[in-house]
């Protein structure tokens, strides 16, 4: 599904190194977690992979798929099937959320060749979207983010990945904000999500979440590259040993 | 996106073709380039016009021969020469007076159709009617026998004059006099045609009505004059649209609109103005865009409302405006105006509040792309008169990429302790972050340019009728096609 070989990333304005040589294998299905401490580079990678042109790959190949996808934009890797759910998520005013969520999902039916939804036929799938993560039906008619509480712009995210049910997603810290109800709630319709052809990577911090959603893979990274893989047992690791002893490896 | 990329696509921003920059080719009457008295005789006597209006013709041209071009806007552009302009172009008329649809040149039927206003009536969908305007006569007003039924006259200037003498002798000048300013009294002089509406006592107009402005000519100005009269507890939505042909040099418009509003009486004025903006890339040609729009709230309770989605243009220089004389009137202005490529904007209000309780709001949207300059320029003015007058203003300015500008030029002059102003302003810059955050959900990178703007716009686009909404959106979405990358 995913392939990431030796990547390095910086910053274009100013080339700050971010990512150092960092190493990736995510088979179709599996759900994978990375661990690791504030600015070691969790979020970069996430935007990397979505497309993010603040950053620039400076060595390295990302394989989506078998085909790199580092000369596509955002726009494509989304349509190809790449998902990221924000740490945090921008508001933009005005913008109805429903109908945002109507362009993007028409957008990925265009893309496969299928004939796109009006809008009455979109808010019935609608409904049924929210209901999984157990959104009230008013976030339809309220601008996109605008206003929303952390929580709310995490449920948001899920609900998004929902309706465009993508091939990989990246989840960064899409726990982190969420009071113990609504993490049920995103991790329940997370694993309602998971399938066969569809693979998970959770960036996170507590090892909580991935009570709700056991990993097949946990990395810890440290630094700009993953220090250490293993099985969920890591994560228990991790949480109570904190990341030196992984670092210094 | 990096700032490379920004400014890189900037400087390669291919334009998509202005879409209404064919020209018809057909017979034209023209009087030769210039003005003089003998121009401004020439015009009134093709009209066929009553002797007032000729004298108020020739006070108009002698006053505005004493006055200066106003240059205090923040546009910049070379001298114009007066004298090398077409004060009069009308297509050639067959035999027959104009008025029945049939008699319509079908080339001039075809020419409207091109720009979705069919003057068939059976064809028209949306009920709404329509005074064709091409260069400077009005070819074709639908639905006219249907609204003059209830009593509601919508007509050609033209045919007001010989037609309504007395509510033209009554009203024109009332709100924009030719002493004004050098653009009205320059249009007061020699304008050929235009709108005339008016609403009788106690009528909801039963569609709306709405002109459509076509020029055609090189170098031709277009002066024309809409005249609004709203009678006690009557309403009416009149809503305007504008195209031009591309050509290398500019093309001046200088029209005028009056609004009156009695007693109760509601008027909504809609404008979407898609003149020509010159070439994207040297910013030869298109239209100047200079025009004075006044309405006057006369009656108690009454209501002037303008919205106005300003996206052509080389230069606009436009201030739609309300004087608020009845106690308890209410003013209104939303305004969105986009400038890209080499466009210049130097638009705002006046709100002249005078009589008790007097309301107004503006809602203010400016957008600036490419090298563009846009400047908001308002006033608010309350007079001694006007206790417990109350103004909102908002002014919001968005820019997108770094060589274009935004102004925000607000005036305040209260002469009564009792009156109530708020302004907000904003400026802000399109995120990279919006555009990544909707291109990472499959929206291309001009869909998502559009759809933060039209975001941004949306307290502007929820005051214009449905029909124009639709068509508004799809403007900002074509003018600012390719403006990031
Ligand atoms: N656009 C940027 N400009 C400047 N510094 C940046 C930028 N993006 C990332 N960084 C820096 O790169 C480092 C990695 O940031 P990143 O957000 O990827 O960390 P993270 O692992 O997600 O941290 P957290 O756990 O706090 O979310 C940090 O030091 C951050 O300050
Ligand atoms: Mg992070």
């Amino acid at each position: 599904m995913l392939e990431i070989k030796n990547l390095h990333a910086s910053i274009a304005e100013d080339d700050t190194s971010i990512l150092k040589g960092l190493d990736l294998v995510i088979q179709p299905g599996e759900v994978h977690a990375i661990m690791g401490p504030n600015g070691s580079g969790k979020s970069t990678l996430s935007k990397i992979l979505a497309g993010d042109q603040q950053y620039q790959v400076t060595d390295g190949e990302i394989l989506f798929n078998g085909e790199s996808i580092l000369d596509d934009d955002a726009t494509e890797r989304s349509l190809k099937g790449l998902f990221l759910a924000f740490q945090y998520p921008v508001e933009i005013p005005g913008v109805n959320n429903a109908q945002f969520l109507r362009m993007a999902y028409n957008a990925k039916l265009k893309y496969n060749g299928e004939e796109e939804v009006d809008p009455i036929e979109f808010d019935d799938f609608l409904n049924e979207k929210l209901a999984l993560v157990d959104m009230n039906e008013s976030f339809k008619d309220r601008a996109l983010n605008f206003g929303f509480s952390g929580g709310e712009k995490k449920r948001n995210e899920i609900l998004q990945l929902a309706v465009l049910e993508p091939k990989l997603a990246i989840l960064d810290e899409t726990d982190s904000g969420l009071d113990v109800d609504a993490l049920r709630d995103v991790s329940a319709a997370v694993n309602k999500l998971r399938s066969e052809g569809r693979s998970f990577l959770l960036i996170t911090h507590y090892q909580r979440l991935l009570d709700y959603i056991v990993p097949d893979v946990v990395h810890a990274m440290v630094g700009g590259e993953i220090v250490k893989s293993g099985d969920k047992e890591l994560a228990k690791e991790l949480d109570k040993q904190g990341y030196d002893w992984v670092a210094n490896v | 996106m990096s700032n490379q990329d920004h400014d890189k696509t900037i400087h390669e921003f291919i334009a998509k073709d202005y879409e209404f920059g064919f020209t018809t080719n057909i017979e034209m009457e023209q009087a030769p380039k210039g003005l003089s008295e003998d121009i401004v005789r020439f015009i009134s006597a093709k009209k066929e016009e009553p002797e007032f209006m000729l004298e108020f013709r020739l006070k108009a041209y002698r006053h505005w021969l004493k006055m200066t071009e106003p240059r205090w806007s923040v546009a910049t552009y070379p001298d114009i020469d007066f004298n090398n302009v077409y004060y009069y172009s009308a297509p050639k008329k067959k035999e027959a007076k104009l008025g029945s649809m049939d008699e319509v040149d079908p080339e001039l039927k075809r020419t409207f159709e091109k720009l979705g206003i069919p003057l068939l009536e059976q064809k028209r969908l949306a009920g709404v009617a329509v005074d064709a305007i091409f260069d400077s006569v009005s070819v074709a007003t639908t639905y006219k026998d249907k609204l003059l039924e209830q009593g509601v006259v919508f007509c050609s200037f033209s045919e007001a004059v010989t037609k309504y003498p007395d509510i033209i002798k009554q009203y024109l000048g009332s709100v924009v006099p030719y002493t004004d300013n050098f653009y009205a009294a320059l249009n007061a002089a020699v304008f050929s045609d235009g709108s005339f509406v008016y609403i009788p006592k106690d009528t909801i107009c039963p569609m709306d009505l709405s002109s459509y402005f076509r020029i055609n000519t090189e170098e031709i100005g277009q002066f024309e004059r809409t005249l609004i009269v709203c009678e006690e507890r009557s309403s009416v939505t009149y809503l305007e649209g504008c195209t031009a042909p591309m050509f290398d040099t500019n093309q001046l418009h200088a029209a005028v609109v009056e609004l009156i509003a009695l007693d109760d009486a509601t008027i909504n004025y809609s404008t979407v103005q898609n003149w020509y903006p010159g070439d994207p890339k040297t910013g030869k040609g298109g239209i100047y865009n200079f025009v004075t729009k006044r309405g006057k709230c006369q009656g108690k309770r009454s209501k002037i409302s303008w919205t106005q989605i300003e996206t052509g243009s080389a230069i606009t220089w436009k201030y739609p405006s309300c004087i608020l004389v009845g106690d308890d009137s209410i003013g209104e202005f939303y305004s969105v105006a986009v400038t890209n490529h080499r466009q210049q904007a130097d638009t705002g209000t006046k709100m002249i509040h005078i009589g008790k309780n007097t309301r107004s709001t503006i809602i203010s949207k400016g957008i600036s792309a490419g090298v563009a300059t846009n400047a908001y320029r308002g006033a608010v003015k309350v007079n001694k008169s006007a206790r417990n007058a109350r103004n909102y203003t908002q002014c919001d300015s968005m820019l997108i990429g770094d060589k274009c500008s935004a102004i925000t030029l607000p005036t305040v002059d209260v002469r009564n302790a009792t009156a109530q102003l708020e302004h907000e302003a904003s400026t802000s810059k399109v995120g990279e972050d919006q555009l990544f955050y909707l291109m990472s959900r499959g929206i291309s990178l001009d869909d998502a340019l559009g759809t933060i703007v039209s975001g941004f716009c949306q307290d502007v686009f929820d005051k214009l009728p449905d029909e124009f909404a639709v068509e508004a959106n799809q403007l900002l979405s074509l003018q600012l096609e390719h403006s990031v990358g």
